[in-house]
């Protein structure tokens, strides 16, 4: 079995990485003292412990659920609309969701607050795209008014955004905004996760149920539909469980761009289009890069380098490097 | 595939087009299973109004469709897939699909909706790449076919589909002469598989190779309908498309296998109305 054995190796560089990450940081933690703790508990810093669980533990389960949760919605946003071209920052949800979260914070509410409010305003936003060009692309080429509907949704919410931040005291709420739009895994804890991973379990699932019908999907809808798929309850449960997914890790993290576009790309590489298996590949290679990218952000300098800026300075050239390359051969 | 019982899927008296704008009117259409119906007229006609009217994607303004006398309204789309299979004029998929994975999408209609297919599903898929002969094509990107072979690859997904009815939208438009000719053949073979078959096209001599039965639309309404070689004369032809067209019958082995058309040019005009004049 392909598949199986791509899923494994994807596990055991998951788990590779994994440990790597849990090793390195400020104060260092040599790996055989780490395998020891995690094989028997034991440990001869008692200070050890401490740093793993309570600071590296959270971190490290946030990069993998941000990673995996962000490519994989991206994957299948890119199923549905039949486009490798959009993703969660695209379609604007990124910027709903941050929209979304800032009115939560300036009006100080609790993380289920701020989560409630960011997926409310990715929905939001997704939506708007999706209708604008619906209502606008019919004698058009419906791929370049999705992108170009999103990329207003998206300055849209980005004006709203500035106008929270311009009325935020600038004190106390608009320092919070400001690092929380950087996109950061610094500041996850155990319990935001908490909160969190019901709400992946509760997105990616039905996503994984109904993959094949996505790959049906891809094929346009009056195809789709004519090869018996219900074409618009499928699209609506798409669309709410991707942007559930993405607005929920938008919420605790900021706003992380370009995985949800990059990472789908390389999935599909190694495991082809076929949503079934795509959807977890791009999940795990998902949790790969995101993990890699915030050990990098959290150990290169002595000062922690923000996650989103790293994944932007990536996905420029990545995407520079995918429009030539799809401009060659048609996908 | 299972002899099923012959079914009918009938328009009575059905006006079609979009909110307000009537682009048919009174069209009245038997497609029996095990039959293969041409549907002839020329561009912007409505013939592709027809065809979303009969799948079910735009709704009729008067009259009625029905399959085996249920009115279509009535299936589920899921239901209604198990009857009628499309095959569109363009296929694109943005993303590198194999040939068997898409020719397994046919079978989507026969999942529940959380399944993905099994082995049975991958033999009628293997059985129905097997029929139409394009089994070295299965590992291929479909993206990456070429027009004759993708129009294939979509016939072997709708069979997959093992829907009673086959509508197939200009099936040869875009193919080289040969891959047009292969193409009609096949659709010609399918109706040993007991499918009817609606197929639009804009050359006669289709209808005259294969039709059982010919619809012509034309003027906002259905022009004439019957058997091809006592529907399609020159003078439906020249009504239909203002041109000069002659029907012959072909010799073949001595026998008159068939009609072909002729399209009079104008270098020729003059030596064919004075032959007709001199009869």
């Amino acid at each position: 079995m392909k598949g199986l054995s791509l899923i494994v190796v994807c596990l055991l560089v998951l788990a590779v990485v994994a440990l790597f990450s849990m090793g390195t940081g400020r104060y260092p933690v040599s790996f055989a003292d780490l395998l020891t703790w995690i094989t028997t508990g034991q440990c001869r810093d008692e200070n050890l412990p401490i740093i793993l669980v309570n600071i590296r533990l959270p971190r490290l389960v946030g990069a993998i659920a941000a990673g995996g949760a962000l490519a994989m919605s991206g994957a299948a946003y890119q199923g549905m609309f039949r486009n490798p071209m959009v993703s969660p920052d695209i379609l604007g949800v990124s910027s709903g969701a941050g929209f979304g979260a800032a009115l939560a914070i300036l009006l100080s509410l609790p993380v289920a607050g701020i989560q409630v409010f960011s997926f409310a305003g990715g929905i939001t936003a997704v939506l708007i795209s999706v209708s604008i060009s619906k209502t606008i692309g019919r004698n058009h080429d419906s791929v370049l008014v999705l992108v170009l509907s999103g990329i207003i949704i998206s300055s849209l919410f980005g004006a709203l955004l500035s106008m929270l931040k311009y009325i935020a005291d600038p004190d106390d709420k608009l320092p919070a905004i400001t690092y929380w739009l950087m996109g950061s895994l610094a500041n996850i804890r155990m319990s935001d996760l908490m909160v969190i991973l019901p709400m992946l379990f509760v997105g990616s699932i039905p996503l994984m149920l109904v993959s094949w019908r996505l790959n049906v999907l891809s094929f346009g809808e009056d195809e789709a539909r004519s090869l018996g798929v219900h074409t618009g309850w499928m699209r609506a449960l798409v669309i709410l469980c991707a942007t559930l997914m993405s607005a929920s890790i938008i919420s605790i993290t900021g706003i992380i761009g370009w995985v949800g576009l990059m990472v789908p790309h390389l999935a599909r590489f190694a495991a082809g289009p076929n949503h079934r298996l795509l959807l977890p590949t791009s999940f795990l290679f998902g949790a790969i890069f995101m993990l890699l990218v915030d050990t990098l952000a959290r150990s290169v300098v002595s000062v922690e380098i923000p996650i989103g800026i790293i994944t932007a300075i990536l996905g420029a050239p990545f995407f520079i490097w995918f429009l030539k390359k799809s401009s060659q051969k048609s996908w | 595939m299972v002899m099923e019982s012959n079914i009918s899927l009938d328009l009575s008296h059905t006006d079609l087009g979009y909110s307000g704008r009537v682009v048919l009117r009174d069209v009245s259409l038997t497609i029996q299973t095990g039959e293969i119906v041409c549907l002839l007229g020329p561009n912007g006609v409505g013939k592709t109004t027809l065809f979303k009217t009969i799948l079910g994607f735009i709704k009729p303004l008067a009259g009625m469709i029905t399959i085996g006398g249920t009115d279509i309204s009535r299936f589920s789309p899921k239901d209604f897939a198990r009857l009628v299979a499309y095959v569109p004029q363009l296929h694109h998929s943005p993303f590198p699909y194999t040939v068997r994975d898409v020719v397994l999408f046919g079978r989507t209609v026969h999942l529940d909706l959380f399944a993905s297919p099994g082995k049975k599903d991958r033999d009628i898929a293997d059985s129905c790449l097997e029929l139409l002969k394009i089994t070295h094509l299965a590992e291929r990107a479909f993206s990456e076919l070429s027009g004759g072979e993708r129009q294939m690859v979509i016939i072997a997904r709708a069979l997959t589909q093992e829907a009673r009815f086959i509508i197939l939208d200009e099936p040869t438009s875009n193919l080289d002469y040969g891959n047009q000719v292969r193409i009609i053949r096949k659709i010609g073979e399918l109706r040993k598989q007991s499918v009817g078959i609606l197929m639009a096209t804009h050359t006669p001599d289709h209808a005259f190779m294969i039709g059982s039965k010919v619809v012509v639309i034309d003027q906002g309404s259905l022009f004439c309908c019957g058997k091809p070689d006592t529907t399609l004369t020159p003078d439906t032809l020249r009504q239909i498309y203002g041109v000069e067209v002659q029907v012959f019958d072909t010799p073949h082995n001595g026998i008159c296998s068939r009609k072909v058309c002729a399209p009079v040019m104008e270098s020729d005009s003059d030596n064919f109305f004075q032959h007709k004049t001199i009869r």
